[in-house]
């Protein structure tokens, strides 16, 4: 029985080396896990810069924005620079487009970030909280914004994150409820939000008031509207720079002109594998002069360039025209003594006209850190007081008891500036006062992303922009690989 | 009634027992052989050889049977008789069925194994001169194909074994001496004594990470008993490039770029073209000689309870685009050590140090030096009249200057690799054996990559993506990797009943791992000329390299127990069963742990009554198996939900570093599970010269763990965010393997060697359950549509997947009666590729894509050919993929960048062309992924030739002494026009695009071995 005997050894042996634990596979992360996070104040601060951080992805919003308005032609290299960004420049662009997409996920992110946040925010309690979830607030309804003039119909979620697999189980939300949700967010953030906040760069009450005024124009609430944009005109907070060429300068940021302002710095680049991940603004880099060497600026892709005609819009006499809008020859012409009389020099691309978008294209003495044509410094002036005037100016003049005397008071005021003294001042009424705000908009305002926009909520944007189709272009297509990847369930835009 | 006989002989002879002597000798050589063992036959009688071959036996019965046997020769039986002095002559063996193959856990014969394994032993590889381990292994074993993502010095090779089972990490597990090692750089291979490769469910006693085959390295070890025994390898040799791209002239381009500005209706760049003559060639001044040598030194031997061996050995390789900006060093150093301390207590010991310095350049991408040459114009001179670089001016952001960008490449990466072993053996009991083993590796990769102010393009423009004017940078990643493997088994073998072998093994494994990064980058450096001059410290500012996410990138831990059984009856049937428990930490507390069986069966016929006689086979086996493997190979933590995302913004004009949420986490992800099933046959016939292993296989992976491509509501793109994992595939590997060996020794002259492979392979992806059906993957050009490769059930892993064209459209008529591609970007002209409708709605679009080809070769095959005679000897080594496609991606399609002469037959005017697109400047979706950019990749390939000559040791005071010239990567057959068809990224998904592979090197060698 030899054989027993070495079997039961055999055991008792295996035994011994049987003495190892499961609990050795069990290991914690030595990151923090999201689930077990908001414990204190600093916790909430850092969640809320991450949910900034998508703010600044917006660059491609407002690029993309003013290429698919009657402003700028897509330009870039050559016809197929960025065929995505060239098709809606030509409005050809199909469900499939790398940059909407971009648009649509990078919004979607932003959302998600905020609403992590929000899902937590009662978590802990301490002085203060309330300025964060009133910032937070503000940053899901900016999202929402671009998501819903972009694309019409999202899923809207609030207060809580989408999981893995909740995207299945999600309809796109009607465009009104999201508004709904939108007016309350900024609501809550106008009436928690101090009037200035003690670092540059935070959402402020005036902030959220003028942006609830924009959502309120977009829906033609212009009673509430014009409400609301009063309390913030009225505030005294904010006023027009005086000297218009000094407006987008570098050193003139957070200016008292600045309701909100994304932030951006030259200190932290990116790739273009990650361009949202870029602590700059890509799109100062690509809408640079092509192969510039001169003074004061630095060169760039030649995308996103003005029109003969949109240069033409504005007065000779319109002291906003060569800071709005870089006439490159022009320019030259005045620089001929530049570098011992070498002078300016420029290469020209894909649908060169002579014209750049000065107020965002790169600046001297920058540090581009990174990559030196998607880190540039450029902060985004992305609600301007002259833009709330305009906003004002139209609320009061299209309101159901139209308050026109206001609405030239705030007019007049942008082109008060704008001409350096009050001859251009109107005492227009009604629809023609409508049409000369709605023209003002475009010249104060051109190169700042807005144009295509509110020529499609004003529904004049089949009379100014070549290709589009009534009924299908006022909303850019859902990308197609986004419906499928929520099951086929969702519909695709009208005439896509 | 022989039997009867036997014992009574046995009965006669008893009584006379005495004492013999012996010197058992090599039969060719007559050299003695020290340590070999010598047993009589039924009795537990035996001793060893000493030094001198000699050895004595006492109390011997006449006719006693002795079995002779050492390591590397044919066992032998011989019959004493009546003699009391012998003189025992061994053959040498290299590929004996009585040789030890280690399986996992314990060794076995290679006559008792019913897996499918190949074995590559040390001759094959001391004849390749490989300069990475995984180069012995490429043509050489059926079923296992090696591609290199690069021929540039020091870079990694990708080992396949039976295709890919999974679209993550497809590497085999690869043990060294037991120890695991996961970069083969830290072998010399010339310390390797033998590889064996475990392709099928055998593989499965190393449970879940042997999901993709394991590789088992042994290295040489010292013998006992035998005196110290030098051995110098070295050789010396120059690489050269096999292949330059045909590519235009300066006239030739000048005209063609002429064309395309002509078509758009612009005017002509270049008006007096036919001036310019051949212009430059940016290939040729790419390209160089480059050395390569490699010095090795080793030493073995063995006291009388001892045997130890070490190695130490430098290499250096330049490349042949960069020379020492593209070069590789390699220091290795290896000690072993094994003592018999009691007769039940054995210990051994085992360090292998490696540390690497590479310098690399920019290859295989937009912008690499290589594609660079392609497509830089030739009408631009190599240098301006300052004798700097020229500047590439007007041409796309990624094309500039190869020379200039030669010039600032500024980098090193250093590594330092240790790795030990300490094993102890016990033999407590009678038939039992215990052994345990702690490994360890520890591994820091430190890189030094240093950012100069460039300006490749115009003056004080940056209008090159490489372009930096402001600022230089320096960064400094530290990344070190730890783990530790414990393994402690047990093992019982008993024969009972005379027939009936027993073999149980239970035991269990423990490894844990975990790596941390450390470094910053540095902005505002000083100018350096060298690398080595850098000093982060001397930046103006400083940025860490991890902030607000944890420095500790990875951990992770396995805990295993194992069982095997193994049974034998009568030497003809073999039984074996595993079972194996797995817990990983990957998983979530629900999925940690899964258990894994598998099973093997052979059956040696050639023992049977019926063959046994039969005079012609020597050998017949017929083997099984059958397995599950889990792999649990994805990152650690991706259950659970991390604040791992980036969070970065700007307050005050300051970075304000905050925190985000990683990739999206899933729970529910689990083991993927492999199913191997496996049939095979070993031969051996024509006396022992013919040897023949067949297999058929089929590898199902099923949970597979994938990247989904996931909605972006869940906010996946977000910065440090990702695509979540999930169990979301299938895919299928089936194939057939052949290995056929010849090997004679014809006169004391010549002798004869051939060996060849053959292997199928199908590989089919069964299944992906993410919603949308397919995982997208790869690039192509710039700006063109996601995912020309794809995975997608019904088609094999990473098909290429584009447009397929229909000829050219030839006048205006044609476009007119072809639905729209204005969906693709642009309306067609005549000249622009007619792409088919493939699903028939009427308009063409990104719906109309479909399969182009595959990166996987439908067949592989190696010959291996060597032969000696005299003192000559003769090895050359052929290897083959047949059946795959590569994608031409190294053409930048700009109408001023530079073209292969392919364009030559482009179309021109209605009936010039139906294959190759007008040139313009317009906008076209020529450059769309298309068939037209799909080659087929199939070649043959010369990998090693070479001539060896041994000079008789009577003229010299050496044991051996070696010279010989060989030529690596002497040429390849094939109609694959990039530079490289061997080249691939590895990557299961978009491996194949060739955007300017850095091609294997010719190389020619001289070498010298000398033993003494």
């Amino acid at each position: 029985m030899k054989f027993k005997n070495n079997t039961l050894r055999f055991l008792f042996l295996a035994c011994v080396l049987f003495s190892c634990n499961d609990d050795f596979v069990e290991i914690e992360s030595t990151n923090v896990s999201s689930e077990n996070y908001f414990n204190n104040e600093e916790e909430y601060q850092l969640a809320l810069i991450g949910a900034y951080d998508l703010l600044q992805s917006t660059y491609l919003n407002v690029m993309l924005g003013e290429i698919a308005s009657d402003n700028t032609l897509a330009g870039g290299e050559n016809a197929t620079d960025v065929p995505g960004i060239q098709q809606v420049d030509d409005m050809i662009h199909t469900t499939f487009n790398s940059q909407l997409r971009d648009i649509f996920n990078w919004m979607f992110a932003g959302v998600n970030r905020a609403n992590y946040i929000l899902e937590f925010q009662d978590k802990t309690d301490f002085e203060g909280r309330t300025n964060i979830i009133a910032q937070t607030r503000f940053l899901r309804a900016y999202y929402y914004f671009e998501l819903i003039k972009w694309f019409g119909d999202v899923p809207l979620v609030v207060d809580q994150r989408f999981g893995f697999g909740d995207q299945f189980a999600v309809d796109r939300t009607p465009v009104a409820e999201i508004y709904a949700q939108i007016e309350l967010d900024l609501q809550y953030a106008a009436e928690n939000l101090p009037i200035t906040q003690p670092i540059a760069g935070q959402v402020t009450q005036g902030a959220a008031k003028s942006l609830l005024g924009k959502i309120l124009l977009f829906q033609e609430k212009f009673s509430e509207a014009a409400t609301v944009l009063d309390e913030v005109i009225t505030s005294g907070t904010y006023d027009l720079v005086v000297d218009y060429s000094t407006l987008f300068e570098n050193d003139n940021e957070n200016n008292i002109e600045s309701v909100f302002e994304v932030q951006y710095t030259d200190l932290e680049g990116a790739g273009f594998g990650c361009l949202q991940c870029s602590e700059g603004n890509v799109a100062v880099g690509f809408q640079g002069v092509r192969g510039y060497k001169g003074p004061l600026f630095e060169s760039g892709f030649s995308f996103n360039v003005p029109t003969q005609e949109t240069w033409d819009a504005f007065e000779e006499e319109d002291l906003r025209r060569d800071y709005a809008i870089l006439n490159i020859d022009k320019f030259a012409e005045e620089n001929q003594d530049y570098n011992n009389n070498s002078g300016v020099s420029y290469g020209t691309g894909y649908e060169h006209t002579g014209y750049f978008n000065r107020k965002y294209i790169p600046r001297k003495g920058d540090a581009n850190i990174g990559d030196q044509n998607l880190t540039n410094p450029n902060n985004y002036r992305s609600i301007r007081f002259a833009d709330v005037l305009l906003m004002a100016a139209e609320a009061h003049n299209r309101k159901s008891n139209a308050n026109d005397t206001k609405a030239q008071e705030y007019l007049n005021r942008v082109l008060v500036r704008a001409f350096g003294d009050d001859s251009r001042n109107v005492s227009l009424t009604g629809a023609a006062l409508t049409e000369k705000i709605w023209d003002e908009r475009r010249i104060e305002l051109v190169g700042e992303g807005h144009r295509f926009f509110d020529l499609v909520r004003t529904g004049q944007a089949d009379q100014y922009i070549d290709g589009f189709q009534v009924n299908k272009h006022e909303l850019f297509p859902i990308p197609q690989i986004e419906i499928e990847l929520t099951g086929n369930r969702w519909s695709q835009n009208p005439g896509y | 009634m022989k039997q009867l006989t036997a014992f009574l002989l046995f009965v006669a002879f008893s009584g006379y027992a005495q004492t013999i002597t012996g010197t058992v000798v090599d039969q060719m050589s007559s050299e003695p052989i020290p340590g070999a063992t010598v047993l009589v036959k039924n009795s537990s009688n035996g001793t060893n050889a000493d030094f001198d071959g000699n050895f004595m036996l006492s109390n011997i019965q006449p006719n006693s049977i002795l079995i002779v046997s050492s390591i590397g020769y044919k066992t032998s039986e011989v019959n004493i008789k009546n003699n009391t002095t012998l003189t025992i002559t061994l053959e040498e063996d290299i590929e004996s069925l009585s040789e030890v193959v280690v399986v996992g856990y314990g060794t076995q014969t290679k006559k008792e194994i019913t897996g499918a394994v190949s074995v590559v032993t040390s001759e094959t590889i001391e004849a390749i001169k490989p300069t990475r381990i995984e180069q012995a292994l490429q043509g050489q074993v059926a079923g296992v194909n090696i591609t290199s993502s690069s021929g540039a010095p020091g870079a990694g090779l990708d080992i396949r074994i039976r295709g890919i089972s999974t679209n993550g990490n497809n590497a085999p597990l690869i043990l060294v001496d037991g120890n695991v090692i996961s970069e083969l750089s830290v072998i010399n291979p010339n310390d390797v004594a033998s590889v064996s490769v475990l392709k099928d469910a055998s593989a499965g006693i190393y449970g879940t990470r042997s999901a993709n085959g394991v590789i088992l390295i042994t290295t040489k070890t010292g013998r006992r008993a035998t005196p110290l025994e030098f051995e110098y390898n070295g050789y010396v040799g120059m690489q050269s490039t096999t292949r330059k791209i045909p590519t235009l002239n300066a006239t030739e381009y000048a005209l063609l770029v002429n064309e395309a500005y002509a078509a758009a209706g612009d005017d002509l760049p270049y008006p007096n073209a036919h001036n310019l003559g051949q212009g430059t060639d940016w290939q040729d001044a790419l390209f160089q000689w480059a050395p390569i040598t490699s010095n090795d030194l080793s030493v073995r031997g063995g006291g009388e309870k001892s045997k130890y061996s070490g190695g130490i050995s430098y290499f250096t390789q330049d490349g042949i685009i960069g020379g020492p900006k593209a070069s590789f060093k390699r220091l290795n150093g290896r000690l072993n050590y094994n003592l018999e301390v009691f007769d039940f207590l054995d210990i051994k010991a085992s360090m292998l140090y490696s540390g690497t310095e590479r310098q690399t350049l920019p290859e295989n991408a937009i912008g690499s030096l290589l594609y660079n040459a392609g497509n830089m114009p030739p009408t631009l001179p190599l240098y301006d009249a300052n004798g700097n670089p020229s500047r590439a001016i007007g041409l796309p952001i990624e094309v500039v200057n190869p020379l200039a960008q030669d010039k600032a490449s500024l980098n090193e990466t250093l590594s330092d690799r240790i790795s030990g072993v300490f094993g102890i053996k016990l033999t407590p009991f009678e038939n039992f054996t215990a052994q345990a083993n702690y490994q360890w590796n520890y591994t820091e990769v430190l890189g030094r990559y240093f950012g100069p102010i460039v300006d490749f393009g115009e003056e004080g423009i940056s209008d090159k993506i490489f372009d930096n004017l402001e600022q230089r940078t320096f960064s400094n990643p530290l990344d070190i990797y730890r783990d530790y493997t414990f393994d402690a088994y047990l093992n019982y073998e008993e024969i009972f009943l005379e027939d009936h072998t027993l073999k149980l093994t239970l035991g269990t494994s423990v490894y844990s791992a975990y790596a941390e990064g450390y470094g910053s980058t540095g902005v505002g450096m000083p100018e350096i000329t060298n690398i080595d001059q850098a000093d982060v410290n001397d930046a103006n500012q400083i940025i860490p390299r991890f902030i607000n996410v944890s420095n500790r990138f990875n951990e992770e831990r396995l805990l295993s127990y194992f069982g095997r059984v193994q049974y034998d009856y009568d030497g003809k049937y073999i039984l074996s069963g595993v079972i194996r428990r797995d817990s990983s930490s990957k998983f979530g507390p629900s999925n940690k742990t899964a258990f894994f069986p598998s099973g093997s069966f052979g059956w040696i016929l050639s023992e049977e009554n019926f063959l046994e006689d039969s005079g012609f086979f020597d050998f017949v086996k017929i083997r099984g198996s059958w397995g599950v493997l889990g792999n649990d190979r994805i990152n650690s933590f991706l259950y659970q939900p991390l604040l791992d995302g980036e969070g970065v913004y700007v307050f005050d004009n300051q970075l304000a570093y905050g925190v985000a949420q990683g990739a999206p986490a899933n729970p529910e992800v689990k083991w993927e599970e492999q199913e191997t099933f496996d049939i095979g046959v070993d031969l051996r016939f024509w006396e022992d010269t013919v040897s023949l292993t067949a297999d058929y296989y089929q590898r199902k992976t099923k949970d597979l763990l994938l990247r989904v491509e996931t909605s972006g509501i869940l906010g996946v793109s977000a910065p440090g965010s990702g695509l979540p994992i999930a169990n979301a595939g299938t895919i299928q590997n089936k194939g057939f393997e052949l290995e056929l060996g010849y090997e004679k020794q014809f006169s004391d002259n010549f002798r004869l060697d051939i060996n060849y492979n053959f292997s199928t392979i199908e590989n089919e992806v069964l299944e992906v359950n993410n919603s949308v059906g397919d995982v997208p993957g790869g690039t192509f050009g710039i700006g063109n549509l996601v995912g020309p490769a794809q995975m997608r059930a019904g088609f094999p892993m990473g098909y290429f997947y584009g447009f397929k064209t229909d000829g050219i459209f030839q006048n205006q008529a044609e476009v007119d009666a072809h639905p729209s591609q204005i969906g693709l970007g642009a309306n067609a002209s005549p000249g622009d590729f007619r792409f088919m409708d493939v699903n028939q709605d009427g308009e063409i679009d990104q719906d109309d894509r479909m399969y182009l080809g595959k990166p996987i070769p439908d067949i592989t095959m190696g010959l291996n050919l060597s032969f000696d005679y005299k003192n000559f000897d003769f090895q050359s080594y052929f290897f083959a993929s047949l059946g795959f496609e590569t994608v031409r991606n190294y053409d930048r399609g700009h109408p001023l960048t530079n073209k292969t002469t392919l364009v030559l037959n482009r179309w021109t005017g209605p009936g010039t062309s139906n294959t190759s697109p007008r040139l313009t400047t317009a906008a076209t979706t020529n450059n769309l992924f298309s068939d037209f950019y799909v080659e087929d990749g199939s070649f043959l390939r010369a990998q090693n030739m070479q001539l060896g000559y041994t000079i008789d040791p009577k003229h010299t005071s050496f044991e051996k002494v070696r010279v010989y010239m060989s030529v690596n990567n002497a040429f390849t057959l094939t109609k694959y026009q990039g530079y490289d068809p061997t080249t691939s990224t590895g990557s299961p998904l978009g491996g194949g695009f060739d955007q300017g592979f850095y091609p294997n090197p010719r190389t020619f060698i001289m070498g010298l071995n000398v033993k003494f």
